[in-house]
């Protein structure tokens, strides 16, 4: 269970540009559940994650995981249990790495990094068959370098190293955002298919109305830093994208008035 | 023939120092300006050490932890005090001057007149034995020497910590993914390259036979040129290691300034070849351009 309770977040504090994002925000996510997030720019919802792995900290307030505060902990201690996609997919695998390489270190994750060797031949044949689950050929490509794979591929790659050791969250940031439509696509399949395999809770947050509707469990909507729809279970399957980009509009007009 | 031995000798000792920056420099992406300072810092320890009655060969390992410690040094500089790369290497630098002063206790120390681990009993039997092999008997040692440094660090390179210092310098927010203390990492980097440096200055010591403070000056310069000299030859001939084509870039490095010395140039001009060499590799590479656009 994942919870942040009244978090105040200002950017710029005590300067003219000073801006208030979260003003006593509070959110709970069930085990195991799958929630996307929509809003539109600047409405925190990168923010929120970022609160939550510890790349920025929060002025105020508490950030629990199964009921203990983690606010206090390093953005690399909180990773350990949390796996993370952004939206550039080269931030997610290691450019002048091979494939093979780049799944050791996701693999050895939570071991201590000592003087074994990095590279265990014996599990190449499983990096092999997790690969040819993706279904873009890249099983015989083990030994190619990832920086030279196209942006999908490596989302592709990073998805699965970020899912390959056992965890307690997994955080999309926009992962398919940089993509074109079929492999944003096919990735999100990909997405769907580990998140129920793994049983694992997951906060996804995209630009993409269609993929909020038709993925997750629960579809949440932020607005200057709060959350300003919440719709879980029946609730959010009788959503459709229609309706969320018509209270996306009245929301604009509010802010244009 | 002397002065391909001289080139092969000088070449080879700063190799190691060369693969030490290959380490910050195109690893880390990390400019260490420390080792200006390093690499004299390991001269003078080894001299004081041997003059002291230390076994040559025991002030290698001695060096390179010594070196160690001022890599930890200007990785705490730069990752706890969040001080930029550049001036972090260079504050060492400037403080290691007077640190080598008091090692050494005054600006220079020869150590002619004692063994070394490529003048002793051992080694002069074996290589007496021998007609002929005595002239190349530095040569050899440092062959040996150099290829072991290497073999190691392609050993390392490919351990899980290995793996994790590539990982920092090419993505280091994929290293907060997997959990790892990114800053820990790049100390640990700067650690094993400024005491690879080190022990490249304890074996140029015993080489040269003598510390002068004024001995590091230019090092980082020779360093760099040294790796991208043969990074750039790797992209041509790709069946090298890097490791190995670094350790040749330095021995190019070293015949391009005898040639310039052997074509009218006088010793005096030495730092003055090494600048404008430097900025021709630079020009004729264009590394600099790609280092611009990232």
């Amino acid at each position: 269970m994942l919870e942040l309770k009244s978090i105040y977040k200002n950017y710029n504090a005590g300067s003219v540009n000073e801006m208030c994002l979260f003003d006593d925000f509070n959110l709970t996510v069930p085990d195991g559940q799958f929630v996307a997030v929509v809003g539109s720019n600047g409405s925190g919802k990168t923010s929120m994650l970022n609160i939550i792995c510890g790349s920025i900290q929060a002025d105020r307030g508490e950030v629990l995981v199964n009921g203990v505060n983690i606010a206090n902990q390093r953005d690399y201690q909180r990773h350990r249990t949390i796996g993370r996609v952004y939206q550039d997919p080269s931030k997610g695998t290691c450019p002048s790495m091979n494939i093979l390489e780049n799944m050791s270190i996701a693999d050895n994750k939570g071991k201590r990094y000592g003087l074994q060797s990095g590279v265990n031949h014996k599990r190449k044949d499983y990096y092999r068959e997790l690969l040819k689950g993706l279904g873009l050929g890249l099983e015989d490509k083990l030994y190619t370098k990832v920086g030279s794979l196209s942006g999908g591929q490596r989302q592709a790659v990073a998805l699965l190293m970020s899912t390959m050791t056992p965890l307690e969250f997994l955080i999309l940031d926009e992962h398919t955002a940089a993509l074109d439509p079929k492999t944003a696509d096919i990735i999100m399949e990909l997405t769907e298919k580990i998140v129920r395999e793994k049983k694992v809770t997951t906060i996804m947050v995209t630009h993409n109305l269609r993929y909020a509707t038709e993925y997750g469990d629960r579809l949440l909507m932020m607005h200057e830093g709060s959350v300003i729809l919440d719709k879980a279970g029946e609730e959010k399957k009788n959503m459709n994208p229609e309706q969320i980009m018509h209270l996306f509009n009245e929301i604009s007009v509010e802010c244009g008035n | 023939m002397a002065l391909l031995v001289s080139v092969l000798e000088q070449g080879l000792c700063y190799a190691i120092m060369a693969l030490g920056m290959y380490i910050t420099y195109k690893i880390l992406d990390f400019p260490d300006m420390t080792v200006d300072g390093g690499f004299p810092f390991g001269i003078c320890l080894a001299v004081v050490m041997i003059r002291a009655g230390v076994q040559p060969i025991l002030t290698l390992p001695i060096c390179f932890a010594a070196g160690c410690l001022i890599g930890v040094c200007t990785g705490i500089i730069h990752v706890v005090f969040k001080v930029r790369d550049l001036l972090a290497g260079i504050i060492m630098m400037t403080g290691l001057y007077s640190i080598n002063l008091r090692i050494a206790g005054r600006a220079n120390l020869p150590m002619y007149d004692y063994y070394t681990i490529f003048d002793n009993r051992l080694m002069n039997g074996i290589f007496g034995a021998v007609p002929g092999l005595a002239k190349f008997q530095s040569v050899i040692i440092l062959v040996v020497i150099v290829a072991v440094v290497k073999l190691i660090l392609d050993w390392y390179l490919k351990t899980r910590s290995g793996l994790m210092l590539q990982a920092v310098g090419d993505n280091d927010v994929l290293v907060t993914s997997m959990g790892v203390d990114r800053g820990k990492v790049r100390i640990i980097g700067l650690a094993i390259a400024n005491g690879m440096v080190a022990l490249s200055g304890s074996i140029y010591a015993q080489q040269q036979r003598y510390f002068d403070v004024s001995m590091g000056t230019g090092t980082a310069v020779i360093g760099l040129a040294s790796v991208i000299i043969g990074t750039a030859l790797l992209k041509k001939l790709s069946f090298f290691k890097v490791t190995t084509s670094v350790i040749i870039g330095a021995i190019v490095y070293k015949a391009c300034v005898a040639i310039a010395i052997k074509c009218g140039l006088q010793s005096t001009d030495l730092k003055l070849i090494t600048a404008v060499l430097f900025l021709v590799i630079l020009i004729i590479t264009r590394d600099r351009k790609r280092k611009v656009e990232a």
